[in-house]
Order: structure tokens, then sequence, then C-alpha cells
């Protein structure tokens, strides 16, 4: 490495930082978006990092489906605790009572979430909202601009975005209008982690391997929870998994692994075969362009 | 850990840009089972008779459709020595600003030409802008080797024939392989079918590319783009100037001159990302720490007292123009966004038109539509501070928006005559 030549996480930690501090210095009333998975544990912890010693000048969002591990919520929380973080909780369940969205037959929540979303960033009058996606995630994320406009429906225009060149980013909206912000669009699932030892960032619990009860179902293992029962024919295993993602509990599968420190993840990562939504998110695996038209109506 | 670099291929419609990279990622294993269990079956339902690995990058479903890209994708890989960020962009003439924010902030720049049709207009275009945005490095892959016989006659021709046409340009790196993107000749592994070429393959030669000596580590640029200060007693007195090094290196106890005030002061401590650190370089995001508690605010520039860029309303500039709905034409007003700071700007000339297939400059055009490019002069309505692009591409690039519609029309290159 030659002198003055940044290395690979250092290069991404100042461009995301760069990106949020651009957010918090143009953008009336941003948002950052904070489920507890590891991308947004990433994504405030540069947060934490591009204002430190001052607190980050925004509150965070959580758009609770309801079928969350529970594990993810007392996580979440604490980490509001210990960074004073102000949390605006939008929750779906409330959606449903109320009838602003109906349930899917599939049970799940992830299109109807979009809603409650779309809700909630109105009533506060968000115009920047940060999400933790990366391009390395999905195709149609691959597409898409790091400030990447948002009509007053909260729909993406694919084919015809702005241009964003250089680090030149262009965030003027209308009233109404928004842009979601992708501080972590360049990082690969490897970089996470990587970064997460590099700075020591805690990350929930269920992301590190432990003998769990797990059923098998379309090839893909499911942990017993209060959202995963096991059906009569179904055989209940003592299996040694961890989870690469955390999507809502009833249908997000965890995966085989022995590795039960950052240090194992990474070398497992390095080695897989297998994206992590391919191997563990059966809500993806709808047709070839479900992101995208998830997308267009206003889904992270 | 390895270093970045980021490349971007550009290219004519159906010279294979998308199979090309496809065959990178193949090729070099970073593409997981499920990604290729799934263009294999979409392959397959469609009765393509080869895998048509361009449907890993096409991710939007009116590309696929079409079979050709649209926007920008960016995908990612890692060999042991560096990590790539590889922008796919488009090569359809209508999606040239989609390709100028691919190019915009890349390294290095792959022109895929077909070695059956030789250059065209669009891959003279892409020359163009490549150089014109400070690409320092340029590989022009001659593809679909395979269908002109393996000929190193039809490749030392290509080559000639790009050649005379780069010598006008500023190109600082340009080197051409012959490949074939689809059969995987000299994509990651060495041609047995070409056993003239002496060269190294595409991934070789991304992985070996000299790329320390492209930043400018002389001149020192701090654009700031906010004041962290925190309203706690513990912290009471930081003030901190945040930002991204645009330029040289900081130390503390380095003086410095703030624009647009022109007070001096000196560096008291740098902050990076995670505590103190003892210099700054690009393209660090920091925050600086001052000796004199003076007037500092989002859009001033921290630099050196003997070296500061030009302050100056009056621009001169390369002008790309990427909307559609409207044309650039003198007397119109934008809103402009450099560096750190928003300004408006009037265009009060336009000096001439660049014809990218001839590099021809026609003085007599009285306007710039959707993908032209030209020399336009523009007056901001507060002093910038500005250096030419080829110092600086930070200093040295703005962009244009239309305050009707908030959208980014003008991409602007700052060229080395604008003046104080």
């Amino acid at each position: 490495m030659t002198r003055y030549q940044l290395d690979e996480l250092d290069a991404l930690e100042s461009e995301s930082i760069h990106i949020i501090r651009e957010v918090a210095a143009e953008m009336q009333r941003p948002v950052m978006l904070f489920s507890g998975g590891k991308d947004s544990v990433l994504m405030l912890s540069l947060a934490l990092r591009a204002f430190a010693p001052a607190p980050i000048p925004f509150p965070v969002m959580h758009i609770d489906t309801g079928l969350n591990f529970p594990e993810v919520i007392e996580f979440r929380d604490r980490m509001v605790e210990q960074f004073g973080l102000r949390l605006i909780v939008a929750s779906v369940q409330d959606a449903i009572d109320r009838g602003l969205v109906r349930e899917e037959p599939n049970g799940s929540r992830n299109r109807i979430q979009t809603r409650v979303l779309l809700e909630a960033a109105e009533k506060n009058g968000f115009d920047a909202l940060f999400g933790g996606a990366r391009r390395d995630e999905e195709k149609a994320r691959a597409k898409e601009r790091v400030f990447s406009f948002r009509d007053e429906f909260g729909g993406w225009d694919p084919k015809n975005q702005r241009p964003e060149l250089w680090r030149l980013y262009n965030g003027r909206v209308f009233p109404g209008e928004s842009v979601r912000v992708f501080p972590l669009s360049n990082w690969t699932e490897l970089d996470v982690w990587r970064y997460i030892e590099h700075r020591a960032v805690e990350v929930p619990p269920l992301y590190y391997a432990a003998e769990r009860d797990v059923v098998e179902r379309d090839g893909m293992l499911f942990a017993v929870n209060e959202f995963v029962r096991p059906g009569a024919e179904e055989e209940v295993e003592r299996r040694r998994v961890r989870y690469r993602t955390m999507g809502d509990a009833n249908l997000t599968a965890a995966v085989e692994s022995d590795a039960d420190t950052v240090d194992k993840i990474i070398t497992e990562i390095a080695a897989t075969r297998l994206t992590e939504r391919g191997a563990t998110r059966g809500d993806d695996r709808v047709s070839d362009s479900s992101m995208e038209d998830r997308k267009r109506e206003g889904y992270f | 850990m390895p270093e970045l670099l980021r490349v971007a291929t550009a290219g004519s419609v159906d010279d294979g840009k998308s199979t090309l990279i496809g065959r990178l990622l193949y090729d070099s294993k970073s593409l997981f089972d499920d990604q290729l269990d799934h263009v294999e079956r979409v392959s397959r339902q469609r009765g393509d008779e080869y895998t048509d690995l361009a449907l890993l990058t096409d991710g939007l479903r009116a590309e696929r459709e079409q079979g050709i890209t649209i926007d920008v994708a960016y995908r990612y890989f890692a060999t042991p020595r560096r990590s790539f960020i590889l922008a796919d962009t488009p090569g359809h003439v209508q999606y040239t600003r989609n390709m100028v924010t691919g190019a915009s902030t890349t390294d290095a720049a792959i022109i895929l030409v077909d070695a059956r049709n030789g250059m065209t207009e669009q891959s003279r275009r892409h020359a163009v802008l490549a150089a014109l945005l400070g690409v320092e490095h340029v590989v022009v892959c001659v593809n679909k080797m395979d269908l002109v016989g393996w000929s190193q006659e039809v490749f030392d021709s290509l080559v000639s024939e790009f050649e005379d046409f780069s010598v006008r340009l500023r190109i600082p790196d340009l080197s051409f392989i012959p490949v074939s993107a689809l059969l995987g000749d000299n994509v990651v592994d060495a041609s047995a079918n070409m056993p003239w070429f002496d060269g190294t393959p595409l991934l070789r030669h991304l992985e070996h590319m000299h790329i320390a000596g492209d930043r400018n580590l002389v001149d020192v640029r701090l654009p700031v783009q906010l004041v962290v200060r925190p309203h706690s007693h513990e912290h009471h007195d930081h003030r901190g100037y945040a930002g991204s090094v645009a330029g040289g290196v900081l130390r503390a106890g380095d003086r410095v001159r703030v624009l647009p005030s022109g007070f001096e002061t000196e560096i008291t401590q740098i902050l990076g990302p995670d505590g103190p650190v003892e210099e700054a370089f690009p393209t660090m995001s920091v925050q600086v720490l001052l000796a004199d508690d003076i007037d500092v605010s989002r859009g001033d520039m921290i630099c050196r007292p003997g070296n500061m860029p030009s302050i100056t309303q009056e621009l001169d500039a390369h002008v790309c123009w990427m909307d559609e709905t409207s044309e650039l034409v003198p007397g119109t007003m934008y809103a402009l966004k450099h560096t750190t700071k928003w300004a408006r700007a009037k265009v009060t000339g336009i000096d001439y038109r660049l014809n990218t297939d001839t590099l021809h400059r026609d003085r007599e055009a009285g306007s710039l539509t959707l993908n032209d490019i030209g020399r336009v002069r523009l007056r901001a309505s507060v002093p910038l501070f500005v250096d030419a692009y080829e110092h600086n591409r930070e200093t040295g690039s703005f962009i244009l928006v239309d305050e009707g519609t908030n959208r980014t029309v003008g991409a602007g290159i700052v060229l080395s005559r604008t003046s104080a």
C-alpha cells in the first residue's frame, strides 16, 4: 500500500460519512431507518462517527412489521438507550388494525410495510430517508443512485433517474417529494463484516452460530420461534445455525454454520457460494422483478 | 487490505459490455451459485443458445425486455490484490448521461469496440467523454475477436485507427487488449487463440494498473461540509470543521487560510472517523480544529496561504448537457453546485459545441441539447473557489440544476483558462 492511499475499508468509511454529512447539511428533515439488522447498525455507527462528539442530528425510525426476532428488538432498544437516539416506531400491526393495509395471504408483511413507511414519512414531513441497502444485494438495487429521488407518492422511476456526477449530490425536492439516501451503496457483505471486525461494532447475537431448533422448508432452514411453528408433518432438528440477514422472523431462514465469531464469519462469507438474499430470504423468491416492483411502490 | 479500483465500461450497443462484465465475474469466481442458476434458467426459458451473462447486470425489467442497458449497474468483486467497483454504463446514445454518471467517479475506463465494426460514433464519443472527465487510464478491449478469426491484422488496424483519433485527446494511459467476452479469451485467462498478443489479460491489467499518482497531494483543499458543534458541557469548546479532503495533505500545526474570509490560522488537531489522526489526505472524511475562533461555515474552503484556488464568479467550462426537455441557451439561469456550495449561475455565452465524432468545434452553435458537449461561459451569483479540473476533479467540477424541475441538467468541467 502506497502512503496517502486509503485502503478499501477506510475509503468506504469516508465515502459514507461524506454522504451522511451532505444530507445533514442540506436536507430539512432527515431520518435514518434503523431495524437492528447489521447494515442499519453499520449505517448508525458511521452516522455516530460523522458527527462525534456531537449527537446525531436526526431521529431514527423503525418500520415495525410486528414479526421481528425478539433479540433484534432488544438490541434496537439497547442501542437507542446507549447512544441517546430519538426513535420513531411506525407499526404495521397498528396499520392493519386501523385498516390502512390488509394482511397478505402468504403472511409476508414485506410489501404492506411500504404504505406504513410512506405514511410515517408524510406525517413527520421527512424529506430525506437514509436506508442501509447495498448495491451488491440485488440487481434492481445495483441500479440505484446514492441520492434516489422519490415523487410525492414515494415512487421510484428507474428509467428516469437524476444523473449523479462526482460527489455532487442533488437532494433538491419540492414539498411532498423526498430522497432516499444510501450511504452503504458501495459496500459488499464482506466489507460490512470486515468493518464490524475493524471497528468492533456490536451486532445482534443471532448473526453468530449457535445450536437452534430448526425445521426445513423449501430447502431452507427456519428456526422455531413464535412465528415459525412446526407443522404436523415437519421434523424439528437441532442444528448449529446463524442468520446472514435479519428480515421478518417468519420468512428469514438461517444457514448452517460454525461461525460464532466475527473472524469465522468473515472466513465463511469469503468462501460462500450463495448470495445472502438467495440463501435466506423467502420473500425475494417471487419473481425476477419483485424488488424492482416493490421499489417503484416506495419500498426501500 | 486491498486497494479499491473504480472501473467503468463503455461502448456501443451490442459491443458486449454486459457480457464482458459477466465473463470477468464468472472467470474470477466472483459469481454466486444462485445468481448463475438464475441466469441459466432465464436464458434457457428464452431459448438462448448460450447463457446470457448480460442478464447479471441488466437489473431492470425494461432492460431485459429490450436487451439493452439503460442505466448504470454497479458490480463488486475482489481479487487478492484489489477490490473492484465496476460501473456497467449504457452504450445507447440516448442514455449517454448515465454513462457520464458512471464515468465521473472512475479511475479507469474500459471502452469496448466490436472487432468487426471498428470504431463507431459511440466509441469516439466515449473516448472523448473519458478524456474530458479526466479518466487517467483507458483500456480499449477489441471484442468479438472470435468472429474475425482471431486476426492480428484486424486488431492492429483497429489500434491504429483508435490511436489516430485519440492523439488529439488527453488520455495519459491508453492500452489495447484483443478479447472474446463470450468465450473468455484475454478476459481473466490468457488466450490460446491469440498467441501473437504479448500483453496481459484484462483482469491482470486492472490489478496492476498504477493509480497512486492520480490524486492531487500538493494543493490543500478542504471544502467545509458542516460545523460539528456539540451543545454539551463536556465538549463546549469543540468546533470541528467537517469535510472530505479534496486535495493536498493537512497536518496539525499547518498554517491555513479560510476562504472567502481570508483569515489565517493554524490547525490544532485533525479528527478522522475514529479519533485524532496525524495527517489528512484525499479522500478522507475529517474534522479540522483551528487555533482561532473565526467565522467558518458550509461552503467555505480551507487551503494554504500560499496556495489558493481561483476565487471567481466567472467560469469557463466544458458542459455536458443531460436534459431532454430543455436546452442550454445563453441568458438562462440555473442552480449550480460546486464542492459544498450552492449558487446561481447565468449562462453568458457558448463558445462552441464539440462534435465528438470529428472533434470539430462548431462556433455558431446557439444552444446545447441532450448529450451535447460545449464550451460554455457562466457567471455565478457568488465567488466560487475553483481549480482547473485537470488539476483537481473535486474543485474543478460542478453540476447545473433546473430550478423549475430540480433535475440535474448539466455537468461542468472547469477549464484551466478560468482566472480570477
